[in-house]
């Protein structure tokens, strides 16, 4: 039975300034295949300046079934929001 | 011969081994243990078959008498492909085709790296187009060498004898021909003695942190470079030419 490769996750930056963000997963048998790999399929459209890659199994995940728990409570706190402040007319790009 | 037609026919033959190596490749294509590696090497094999097209048609331009990409890929036969024999020896086993890349690409890079610094703008160019492209080549594929040589008992076996079997192909890339000593000559072109110093530290850095063993000198094979060809080339010209042979000039 053929035994696949671990999964790696992909992050991209698409240019300076931005952060990366996620772009998929690849294949490969170490660290610096999952580069490379991660290079030929997500970047042959020029839509990167750098790439992350992690072991998919690196990654510690929330769990959904605790999602009620973990995300639920921030539903009702509307003063988190900084929605609350009068801004003076002369402050720009805010 | 004039300047031009000097020109024309080392751009040519730099066409030549673009494009043979990368028909090569194209034979890969659906056949990649992988699909990241699927992915790798086709996009690998177009880069050299857009290579092979910016060189033919700077041949042909220079050659000046309107034969243009086209006429150079589909419309000469065996004799007249100038290509080195090393890049048109069979895909074989995944260790052969990882060791023929590994060969070619070192003393490519090198000698594109002299052809930037040579005095025709036209092909300086190109190879400063080309660099960046084979420099990330040779690193996917010296990696694959690594991985073999250092891998399992029988992997490390295969590549060493990809690499034995392989090695009687390299000479000819450091023999200079009239071509070779011309192209020095008129446009400063690259130096192959020097070439082939750089080639040799570069492989043996790799092969030796690959675990293998560098083979010992031998007897070299020659000729692509002067048109006669190994058993080889005749079939991948035959399937890469046929649809033009015979539906001349269609298109789709």
């Amino acid at each position: 039975m053929k035994q696949e490769w671990p999964l790696y996750e992909v992050f991209i930056r698409s240019r300076s300034g931005l952060s990366h963000r996620h772009a998929g997963s690849v294949h490969a048998a170490d660290d610096e295949m999952a580069l490379t790999n991660a290079r030929d399929t997500y970047t042959r459209r020029k839509e990167g300046v750098s790439i992350w890659v992690v072991r998919s199994d690196k990654i510690v995940a929330s769990d959904p079934k605790e999602s009620s728990a973990f995300f639920e409570p921030a539903e009702d706190k509307i003063y988190r929001h900084p929605t609350f402040y009068e801004i003076p007319d002369e402050v720009e790009n805010l | 011969m004039s300047d031009n037609l000097l020109m024309a026919a080392y751009a040519s033959r730099l066409g030549d081994n673009a494009l043979v190596l990368g028909q090569r490749m194209i034979e890969l294509v659906a056949a990649s243990p992988e699909l990241e590696e699927e992915l790798a090497n086709a996009n690998f094999s177009l880069d050299y078959i857009g290579q092979a097209r910016m060189f033919y048609t700077y041949a042909g331009e220079c050659e000046g008498v309107g034969r243009d990409e086209d006429d150079f890929a589909f419309l000469r036969p065996e004799h007249e492909y100038r290509n080195l024999l090393l890049v048109e020896q069979p895909n074989g086993h995944f260790g052969d085709s990882t060791v023929r890349q590994v060969l070619f690409e070192c003393w490519y890079l090198h000698l594109l790296e002299a052809l930037t610094r040579c005095s025709d703008e036209g092909i300086s160019e190109i190879a400063a187009r080309a660099i960046k492209e084979v420099r990330y080549h040779l690193r996917h594929s010296s990696q694959w060498l690594l991985r073999l040589g250092d891998g399992t008992e029988e992997s490390h076996r295969r590549a060493q004898q990809s690499l034995d079997n392989l090695w009687k192909f390299t000479g000819e890339m450091f023999s200079p021909d009239d071509l070779d000593d011309e192209m020095r000559a008129v446009f400063n072109g690259p130096h192959l003695e020097i070439i082939e110093a750089q080639w040799r530290e570069d492989v043996r850095a790799i092969v030796e942190q690959a675990t293998l063993k560098m083979p010992d000198d031998q007897w070299m094979a020659s000729g692509g470079k002067q048109g006669r060809h190994t058993e080889h080339l005749g079939y991948l010209l035959a399937e890469m030419q046929h649809l033009q042979r015979t539906y001349p000039g269609a298109t789709w």
